[in-house]
């Protein structure tokens, strides 16, 4: 700027010398505006891992508890007069004695471990009942039935308390809690208290929440989610068995072969959209179509499977084609110039090169799906429906039952606050496939994936 | 329809809709009153049976009966509960569907409490005070004028001084109705409202009865259309909120709920069953005729959820809040008559 000449004008004031290592003001606040920006950024950051601490912490602190569950060691008398007076040992005769009919056995086995204990009590032996889960009758019934030569003799078996006391013994049941509580009382604790310290009731791992099926209102002590996961399972398999082939078909197709022309720019444009439809479109769609149309039974994993295919197409359909789309045209026209098909050049070269990026969609697709609630909750998949195991391999994709998220939804909603803590727990398991497969796709996208 | 994922449609359908496939297990829908009832049933139906153990989903009572007069076959629900009787409108539905034999099975009755949040103030309410505190039109000095009342106290002294702030059932739930009819309906003519509403309407009763029901929409009174855990959760963000329950919840909620009396009763499976607390409703479920012998294990499923083991006195669903029916005898013979009903009265 110095070379310009300035004519007849006086001379410039000479500008004020100045070290580089000194700035100026307009340098103070461009790197002022930049700490601020970086501030925010920082900020951004920690209020997002804030969140993540927070649900993670919560999660965990109010679901870990389903994890471990009370349980009371009781000596029952299988009286042969109550449940096989002709002492015919015969299963059928033994099986006409229902549930109802072990009251009275598991009553005088609980007075007795009371009395044991050394323990004085005002309370009814029916009251005492209160002590154990509804599901101990089913627990006893079940082993006897299984092995009718018990019957006669005294059989010790471990037996769920009820979901008070085992509240009682997490802390989250108090006896000012049990105020007016109709199903526990404060003198049932005094028992409890003194069960506990001589190891009649004990708390354990909960292997049952993890392997077991729902139970009813009554029985949270008993609910666990193993039948749901099984559910989830064919819920999964339905959909890769469908949404993988169908969706990598159609993505070769159009990125391949299939000419550019308006037609396919709508389908292009559709599948986009289809990716953004709020998922409980496609449980309307599932009902009108696959139970009332197609008319394959309600509550099914297979109807879920389906409907959940529909929600993952556009998912893997838009991965695969990005991974076709990756895979540079030197390769194709390399395998074309050496005389292959347009087939064999898609097949032996490009695809190979897009598994990596296929996989990763597909279990990111999947991922998705093995968390949706809404599309399940109109074909009858939440509710009381994972009650029992399928009865073989096949049975599992039309046999009723709910997946994962349903049964977290369904035990959210029950009235019993014990079922809070199975739903908190639920959510840990889901959580744990979730991160398991997306770590999947994570390892395989770094294992195998080519960068050009 | 055409865009890509049809021949994914076309080809399941084609694979997976051949093969018939006989459903052996029995399907339950309605009411979230009932469900933990038939819940319970279905539980103890599993293990004491051969047959599997029925699906049972809630929904609410509407939704029940509108799935349940969708029509016959395998593809269709076998039981509607439901905590209100079947309308006409909705028995006419089933008809015209082909669901023409419907067996109404009373289980027992239920009661409607009234509660807040615990360690609040406590509550003696009157239907009149309800009625008053949700209507959109009160009757003041002979004058029928839009709701003026924000506060509990303004309506009877004799109420806390709190914000009015009720949490109802939503429409699509039978407790709205019982709680119109019991709570809304019952107050209006208490408070002598009905009378200046038919005055008011040149002797319509039909309309005062409208007017009775109608309630006011500034935000006091808010629909809960989920269940009864959301109330639960929207009187635990607003402690001055009072919320409409059944029984059985309150029951198992007594260290987070206070419940209220009603005219001077506080609710119980006792009082319920002797008629004094005002606030009862008989919870129901209906059964499909033509599925009985053709959805195993159907009849004697409907026969062991009323059967005196269960159903009774002392039985599991007494011990969870249902207020067993003196007439059980009579219910248990309708279902093993498999006796039909009637249309109800419109």
């Amino acid at each position: 700027m110095t070379d310009i000449p300035l004519g007849d004008a006086a001379p410039a004031a000479p500008r004020p010398a100045r070290s580089i290592l000194e700035t100026d003001a307009r340098t103070r606040a461009r790197n002022r505006a930049e700490t601020r920006f970086r501030a925010y950024g920082l900020a951004a950051l920690l209020v997002g891992l804030f969140f993540l601490v927070f649900l993670m912490s919560s999660i965990l602190w109010n679901g870990l508890g389903a994890f471990t569950q009370t349980r009371f060691a009781l000596d029952v008398e299988l009286l042969e007069s109550e449940l096989d007076p002709e002492g015919t040992r015969d299963p059928a005769v033994i099986a006409k004695t229902s549930t109802f009919g072990y009251g009275d056995l598991i009553e005088a086995a609980l007075a007795k471990a009371v009395a044991a204990s050394g323990i004085q009590t005002d309370l009814e032996p029916g009251d005492l009942a209160d002590i154990l889960s509804s599901g101990a009758a089913a627990q006893i019934r079940d082993r006897v039935t299984a092995d009718p030569s018990l019957v006669g003799q005294t059989v010790s078996f471990d037996l769920l308390a009820s979901s008070r006391v085992d509240g009682y013994i997490k802390g989250r049941v108090t006896r000012e809690s049990l105020a007016d509580d109709k199903n526990l009382s404060p003198a049932h604790l005094d028992i409890v208290d003194a069960l506990v310290a001589d190891g009649t009731i004990a708390r354990s791992f909960n292997m049952a929440f993890i392997t077991g099926a729902d139970a009813s209102e009554k029985r949270p002590e008993e609910a666990g989610m193993g039948v749901a996961m099984v559910g989830s399972l064919y819920v999964m398999l339905t959909v890769l068995a469908l949404a993988l082939p169908i969706g990598v078909a159609a993505s070769i197709y159009l990125e391949e072969f299939a000419p550019k022309n308006r037609f396919t720019d709508f389908i292009e444009v559709n599948i986009a959209n289809l990716a953004a439809v709020p998922s409980i479109v496609y449980g309307i769609l599932g009902l009108a179509v696959f139970i009332q149309f197609a008319e394959l039974p309600q509550s099914a994993p297979l109807v879920g499977g389906l409907v959940l295919t529909l929600l993952t197409l556009p998912t893997i359909i838009i991965a695969t084609r990005a991974a076709l789309k990756a895979v540079p045209p030197s390769i194709r026209d390399a395998a074309l110039g050496v005389g292959a098909s347009r087939m064999q050049a898609v097949f032996h070269h490009v695809l190979p090169l897009a598994v990596p990026g296929i996989m990763t969609g597909t279990i990111i697709g999947m991922a998705h799906a093995l968390g949706e609630t809404a599309p399940l909750l109109l074909i009858g998949m939440v509710g009381f429906v994972a009650s029992n195991y399928p009865d073989g391999a096949l049975h599992g994709f039309v046999s009723p039952n709910s997946a994962m998220p349903a049964q977290v939804y369904e035990w959210a909603k029950r009235a019993d606050p014990a079922f809070y803590e199975r739903a908190w727990g639920g959510i840990i398991v889901l959580l744990v496939f979730l991160l398991l497969m997306n770590l999947v796709a994570v390892l395989v996208r770094r294992r195998f994936e080519r960068r050009w | 329809m055409f865009h890509v994922k049809q021949p994914a449609t076309a080809l399941a359908l084609v694979l997976l809709a051949t093969p018939a496939l006989a459903r052996d297990n029995i399907q339950v829908a309605g009411s979230s009153t009932v469900l933990p009832y038939a819940t319970i049933v279905a539980e103890a139906f599993g293990e004491n049976f051969d047959f599997p153990t029925p699906v049972v989903e809630g929904g609410g009572t509407g939704s029940g009966l509108a799935r349940f007069c969708e029509g016959v076959g395998e593809n269709q629900i076998d039981i509607a509960n439901a905590s209100r009787p079947m309308r006409a409108s909705e028995f006419e539905t089933c008809q015209a569907n082909g669901v023409t034999d419907i067996i109404e099975v009373r289980i027992g009755y239920d009661g409607i409490v009234f509660a807040s949040q615990k360690g609040g103030a406590s509550f003696a309410f009157t239907p009149a005070q309800w009625y008053n505190a949700l209507a959109a039109q009160v009757v003041q000095d002979g004058q029928i004028v839009a709701n003026p009342y924000t506060n509990w106290s303004q309506i009877d002294p004799s109420l806390p001084d709190q914000p009015i702030l009720a949490f109802i059932p939503g429409t699509k739930h039978g407790t709205r109705e019982v709680f119109e009819q019991r709570v809304l309906e019952q107050g209006c003519k208490d408070s002598g409202a009905e009378d200046a509403f038919v005055a008011a309407n040149g002797g319509d009763e039909d309309a005062a009865g409208d007017s009775c029901i109608a309630l006011r929409t500034d935000g006091l009174s808010n629909d809960i259309d989920g269940d009864y855990n959301e109330t639960l959760a929207r009187l635990e963000a607003n402690p001055d909120g009072v919320g409409v329950f059944g029984l059985a919840f309150y029951e198992n909620n007594t260290d987070t709920l206070q419940v209220a009396t009603m005219s001077g009763v506080t609710p119980s499976t006792e009082t319920i069953a002797s008629g004094e607390y005002p606030v009862s409703r008989p919870l129901f479920f209906y059964v499909k005729k033509a599925h009985i012998g053709v959805i195993p294990g159907l009849k004697e499923f409907a026969e062991f959820f009323v059967s005196d083991d269960l159903a009774g006195e002392g039985g599991p669903l007494a011990d969870y809040g249902l207020v067993a029916d003196p007439e059980l005898a009579t219910t248990q013979q309708i279902v093993t008559d498999e006796t039909v009903m009637a249309a109800p009265a419109s």
